[in-house]
């Protein structure tokens, strides 16, 4: 465990011999005038109303699938030494009967050298080539949201952390240190019902599931790294990431859920193939807790790939394919050891997006469709959106789940299935 | 011809124009393709690079209207015909802080790359090679008028030469693939500037006009500063404002994945 402390002594004295001449500089040509004087802040952001409902009956959840009324505030400031960045959500909550306040951003960006970008606490963080299928991208995601028809937006969860990003003729490196581990906002029984194959059936509010999640600081920290180089505008990347199975991936003795160690290794490519974008991503899931998979208690160690291609189809008119595989490695244990149902050995995902434009671009139609050859189940995410004027638009949107089986990744959601309309007025 | 669509649009940037060097010659009549490479060159190729922010407002038949504002950073690759387009959106808010990203290619083999960044998931998103005659942030210019019309994908015939202006019609060598069956372009024959550009359907009935409303001289570069195009079918109009305009800014190359995660100084003010 000394490794984190080295890492985390290199970044103090990244960020405090780089930030300090910096500010000293900022000042400097400011003559006497303070750090934050004439701090100008921009402030912008939105109100939005958005209300669903589940169009099937669910015994353990809520008729309303999303009631909420929303203001979310950005305030940002651009003064010579750094950028500095602030954005939150304020939440009514129907369906919890709760106020919510959601911190999505609030973070330090500097460029101490041209070769170096840092960037310090909680900030929204995306990598890899998938289109809502993620294999390197192991920042968190929320689940939740994402299910009962927030805006997408919201499938990227923040993470705290520290994002250094070095420039270099030959290549360019990201690192993300996470002090503490971030886990997905995953689905927990709380909003969304789910196969608990504990209780060999779907559950809910009934039993929402308890964690016994790594939370100590700077112990169970996540490192996430990128080396990536554009060759020709052909996107090459490889990835590594330290930490932890990003949603439960696994149980202790006492029916808790729990985070086993992960580590994650992979790489892609994107650019222009034919007349449209083509991509190819990769990454082996090394279920570190559990290497040999003897361990029934704790996932498999994966492989998991993607290939997918975009192309536009007509006028504003755009589709999108991706085929995804998770692909077990110690399958036969699993099998001989899984009381319950089990899943296939390999998971094959299709999906396929279209979007189309229409009204001066005003009017936005899209469908994304997953759908498991292998789970023989399927998630459609239609949605329609309409610009009423620069500031206000209205959408309207669905969350369909089906299956053959209630266990399969998607099909345990059926219950879940959801329409909801949102307003929305930006400013 | 190609590029005096963009002229009219991008130009602003990157107006130079050369007629300081190239006394009138009221009298003398350059052949077509003098006159369709200098306003090409004139309208893309003078300066290293350039910076505007843009202000368009599109206004419909009801006359209900709607505005983009942008910052846009160019920058031309080696002297080649090859540039970069960065594209800064302010508003409307819902697209603030967006960046759009283009690698223009003139090889007409070649499609442009293109990447468009959502601030809300950090998510730098490439788009896949479109139709250029779509609409330009659902306004009335087209992706064509803002990224260009290769001059090789038209013929050029100068079909009338007044005090002012030549007169240049553009015929399409492949007619399916544009709405158009032909277009003149009116360019002023001391700068060089398109001033006008008539767009004629294939019944031949004009339908669409681009025109220069107003023109300042920056850097010693006559620039476009105020267009406006007018779609006679739908009856919308869109107006293009340039203002902030400066040329040889010495840009670095800011056009790469660094700069989509956080914008240049250049972009920002």
């Amino acid at each position: 465990m000394s490794c984190p402390r080295i890492i985390i002594t290199l970044l103090i004295w990244a960020a405090t011999s780089v930030t300090f001449p910096a500010v000293a500089r900022g000042s400097d040509e400011n003559g006497t005038s303070s750090l934050f004087s004439e701090l100008a802040v921009e402030t912008h952001g939105f109100y939005e109303i958005r209300s669903g409902y589940r169009i099937r009956k669910d015994k353990y959840e809520k008729d309303m699938s999303v009631m909420e009324s929303r203001l979310q505030l950005e305030l940002s400031s651009y003064p010579e030494w750094a950028d500095l960045k602030f954005k939150a959500d304020v939440f009514g909550d129907m369906v919890s009967e709760e106020g919510h306040f959601d911190l999505r951003e609030a973070y330090i960006f500097t460029r101490p050298f041209d070769f170096m970008d840092l960037k310090f606490g909680r900030q929204i963080l995306t990598w890899g080539t998938g289109d809502l299928v993620f294999i390197n991208d192991l920042f968190p995601k929320d689940w939740q949201s994402f299910f009962i028809g927030r805006d997408t937006e919201y499938l990227k969860a923040p993470s705290d952390a520290v994002k250094m990003s070095l420039f270099g003729d030959r290549a360019n490196l990201d690192i993300v240190y996470t002090p503490k581990f971030d886990p997905d906002r995953f689905i927990n029984g709380e909003r969304i019902s789910y196969w608990n194959p504990t209780l060999d059936r779907l559950v809910g509010e009934d039993a929402i599931v308890h964690t016994d999640r790594p939370n100590q600081w700077l112990r169970d920290f996540e490192i996430a790294a990128r080396l990536y180089k554009n060759i020709s505008n052909y996107e090459f990347a490889l990835y590594g990431y330290h930490g932890y199975w990003k949603s439960p991936g696994g149980q202790n003795t006492s029916g808790q859920a729990i985070f086993p160690d992960l580590n994650v290794y992979g790489a892609s490519i994107r650019g222009n193939v034919g007349k449209g974008i083509g991509n190819l991503e990769f990454g082996y899931y090394e279920s570190a807790d559990d290497q040999s998979g003897k361990n029934v208690l704790i996932n498999n160690s994966e492989l998991r790939y993607l290939i997918g291609y975009t192309q536009e189809i007509g006028r504003d008119f755009t589709g999108g394919i991706q085929y995804y595989v998770e692909h077990m490695m110690d399958y036969g244990r699993y099998k001989d050891l899984q009381p319950g149902p089990r899943r296939d050995r390999d998971r094959h995902l299709i999906t396929v997006r279209l979007t189309k434009l229409l009204m001066s671009q005003n009017l936005r139609c899209s469908l994304f469709t997953y759908y498991s050859p292998s789970d023989k189940d399927a998630y459609m995410r239609p949605n329609v959106s309409y610009k009423v004027s620069d500031n206000l638009a209205v959408e309207l949107g669905g969350n369909i789940f089906s299956g053959d089986y209630p266990h399969t990744f998607f099909g345990q959601f059926q219950n879940n299935t959801n329409v909801y309309t949102a307003l929305r007025y930006s400013f | 011809m190609r590029l005096l669509l963009k002229a009219i649009i991008v130009l602003c940037f990157s107006l130079p124009i050369i007629a300081a060097d190239e006394p009138n010659s009221t009298t003398e009549i350059p052949d077509v393709n003098t006159i369709v490479n200098k306003a090409n060159i004139m309208a893309y190729y003078q300066g290293e690079d350039g910076k505007a922010k843009v202000n368009i407002t599109i206004t419909n038949k009801q006359g209900q209207t709607r505005e983009r504002e942008f910052i846009i950073l160019r920058k031309d690759v080696n002297d080649g015909r090859d540039q970069k387009y960065y594209v800064y959106f302010l508003k409307p808010a819902d697209v603030r802080k967006m960046v759009y990203l283009v690698h223009k290619h003139v090889d007409l083999k070649k499609d442009d790359d293109r990447w468009l960044y959502l601030p809300a998931l950090d998510l730098v998103k490439r788009i896949a090679a479109g139709d250029k005659r779509t609409s330009f942030v659902g306004s009335d210019f087209l992706y064509e008028d803002v990224s260009g019309r290769s001059l090789e994908e038209d013929t050029h015939e100068l079909i009338e030469t007044t005090d002012k202006v030549f007169v240049v019609k553009n015929v399409p060598k492949q007619p399916d693939t544009v709405e158009f069956s032909y277009y003149n372009v009116a360019i002023d024959r001391k700068t060089f500037v398109p001033m006008k550009m008539q767009f004629y359907d294939k019944e031949g009935k004009l339908y669409r006009v681009i025109e220069s409303k107003k023109i300042e001289v920056i850097q010693e570069f006559p620039t476009v500063v105020k267009s406006e195009v007018r779609d006679l079918k739908t009856g919308s109009k869109t107006e293009m404002e340039f203002s902030d305009i400066k040329y040889n800014i010495e840009l670095e190359d800011i056009f790469t994945e660094r700069y989509l995660h956080r914008p240049p100084r250049e972009a920002m003010r």
